[in-house]
């Protein structure tokens, strides 16, 4: 892919020195210059992004653009060949995705968020539940986690009627809420969503996107990273292009709409030859 | 933008009470139970198997395979297999002997040695199979034959016989008989196996349903990278439940030891398989996730109504392994269906 610039209207890609200047809070997350590399092979090429708390950021890219590898640096699984991970602020290295949770960074992975055959609330609290009684002979406090799991979810717009279903029967934008419900309860600052509707069809999507921004709107910095622009648009307040491993183009919400969005990720010029190509009217 | 108004799927059935009994894994064992003890009281040729005797009868033989069969049951609910469970019950029993007959250690001492083996072989299991990453049926096979291999070698080194005999010789010999081989409520003589049975259920019930740790076994066995995802420890999971397991052969040899005043150094094998075939009927999936402590219980009394009731019916008791055969082939049969259904047709 040549340069992407959108005929038409053209949006002003913003450079990072203007998204400094616009944004006064520190950033709960920001990645400054990193590359990583695996051998010879230059997976990701200089990247500069900033999560700011309260905002969608979504990351959008083709297959092979090197969304994994980001996500897999930004939650602590790869550490970053060279540049520098800023928590708030302070540069931090994480050694495991453990330690990452441990400063709020929270992933939800598409498939492997939640155990199919255990219920609701046991997958809600799996790996941190609560417990009550004496040293020594501690006992799950189920009554507090099935309480607190419904009115985590119910804050959260789901309203499961029997939690002590498994978890396996409830739909995959069902599943994708428990699993970013948990995410917000346990603390998250920032949430990493790995292509969260990718598999949905478009209710599903719908109430998945839903969830992005109520977690939004409860403080937290959500990355979004999608091959869907039309889901990006609906809900991000910036977005990276990220491309051959490199971020080719950087939006504000404000200054871009959907169609510009659209055929910067598609290519502009590919997607009217493609158009063109196919006889489509347009 | 509000929190906007929960909505209620109208699709969603309330679940009734009825598929939440369903989803209980122990229902099936439970009918099975309840149709296999209905068999042998009709079919009993003495007069005693629905009597507090013949309870007494089957419940020991019950509790010889419960008292494994749970712990096997916690670790197949956490996607593993325990093949070496069976012989090591015979290791224990004869280490236990050995150390009491032939180096004079005293009953008590011996037995906690006995345990400190157990253990130590438990994990060798559990560390085996979570470093070379090889399934566990393959890992604790390979222990199975190896234990085999011991227990006829050393044996016969040490004693030059198949056997180790004489227990009852040894200094505290009474007071072990007394926690480990004697038996309560006078004309019926349950045996105190019924008891350790119990307890092991009791105890793997509440930890299973009750304590974080049962959460985590049912993770690892249902998803283990979910599990890894959330901060389960799944390796330090898995290893105490083999460790678990172990111990639990070791309890069964050493009650067996001091029951017989003897042990054979062919004990055990081929009893692994009773062990599973009770936590299987008992509603355990062998792919893991899903199961009870309860149900294998029930499995555990199911096979010991059967090895009673087909005596006490007067049939020839040869034919036992084939109706542990077709109920185990029936149970899961069973179990898959109503599993199925109120899964709601997913796994």
């Amino acid at each position: 892919m040549t340069d992407t610039q959108p005929t038409g209207s053209t949006p002003t890609p913003s450079t990072p020195q203007a998204a400094t200047a616009t944004a006064t809070v520190v950033p709960a997350l920001q990645l400054k210059n990193v590359s990583k590399s695996f051998g010879s092979v230059l997976a990701l090429r200089d990247i500069s992004l900033h999560v700011d708390p309260g905002t969608v950021t979504c990351v959008l890219g083709d297959n092979g653009a090197g969304k994994s590898t980001l996500i897999k640096i930004l939650s602590g699984v790869h550490q970053p060949s060279s540049g520098e991970l800023l928590v708030k602020g302070q540069a931090r290295t994480f050694a495991s995705p453990r330690e990452a949770l441990g400063a709020g960074i929270a992933t939800v992975y598409q498939d492997l968020a939640t155990v199919p055959l255990m219920s609701v609330w046991r997958n809600f609290f799996l790996g941190n539940e609560p417990q009550r009684g004496i040293r020594g002979l501690k006992f799950l406090d189920s009554a507090k986690a099935r309480e607190t799991c419904r009115a985590e979810l119910l804050a959260m717009g789901i309203d499961l009627r029997d939690l002590e279903q498994p978890i396996g029967t409830l739909s995959g934008g069902e599943r994708q809420a428990v699993a970013i419900a948990r995410a917000v309860y346990f603390g998250a600052e920032v949430l990493i969503l790995d292509e969260p509707t990718s598999a949905l069809g478009v209710k599903q999507s719908g109430v998945v996107l839903k969830y992005i921004r109520q977690a939004k709107e409860r403080g937290i910095g959500v990355v979004f990273i999608t091959h869907n622009p039309h889901h990006a648009h609906m809900v991000g307040d910036r977005f990276y292009l990220l491309n051959r491993g490199a971020l080719t183009n950087e939006f504000e919400k404000a200054t871009v709409t959907r169609e510009q969005l659209v055929k910067a990720m598609a290519g502009g010029a590919e997607l009217e030859a493609l158009a063109h190509e196919l006889g489509a009217d347009r | 933008m509000t929190t906007p108004p929960a909505k209620v799927d109208e699709r969603i059935v309330q679940a009734s009470r009825l598929t939440r009994l369903l989803r209980r894994p122990e229902l099936g064992a439970l009918i099975g139970a309840v149709v296999v003890y209905t068999l042998f009281a009709v079919s009993d040729r003495t007069g005693t198997f629905a009597t507090i005797t013949g309870t007494a009868n089957w419940t020991d033989a019950a509790s010889v395979v419960g008292i494994v069969a749970i712990p096997v049951a916690l670790l197949m609910i956490a996607g593993e297999f325990d093949l070496s469970s069976g012989v090591l019950v015979g290791s224990s029993g004869l280490l236990c002997g050995m150390l009491a007959t032939q180096y004079h250690l005293g009953i008590w001492p011996s037995i906690i040695l006995t345990f400190v083996f157990a253990a130590a072989i438990g994990l060798i299991n559990g560390w085996l199979v979570m470093l070379t990453g090889l399934p566990s049926f393959i890992v604790t096979l390979a222990m199975f034959f190896s234990l085999r291999g011991i227990n006829l070698g050393l044996t016969k080194v040490l004693t030059d016989t198949v056997r180790v005999a004489g227990v009852d010789k040894a200094d505290g010999f009474a007071s072990a008989q007394a926690v480990f081989a004697s038996t309560f409520w006078a004309p019926y003589n349950f045996k105190i196996a019924v008891i350790w049975w119990l307890v092991v259920t009791v105890i793997a019930t509440f930890v299973l349903t009750k304590t974080r740790f049962g959460n985590w076994i049912y993770a690892v066995g249902g998803d283990s990278n979910a599990a890894r995802n959330t901060g389960v420890p799944v390796r330090r999971t898995k290893i105490t439940l083999f460790v678990t397991t172990s111990l639990a052969a070791a309890l069964l040899g050493v009650i067996d030891v001091i029951r017989f005043k003897s042990m054979q150094a062919g004990q055990g094998v081929g009893e692994e398989f009773t062990y599973i075939i009770a936590a299987v009927v008992g509603g355990c999936l062998l792919t893991g996730g899903f199961g009870s402590a309860i149900g294998a219980t029930i499995g555990a009394s199911i096979i010991g109504m059967a090895f009673i009731g087909i005596a006490f019916a007067g049939w020839n008791t040869d034919w036992t392994f084939l109706f542990l055969g077709v109920i185990l082939f029936a149970a899961v049969l069973v179990n898959t269906f109503i599993g199925r259904r109120a899964q709601g047709a997913k796994k």
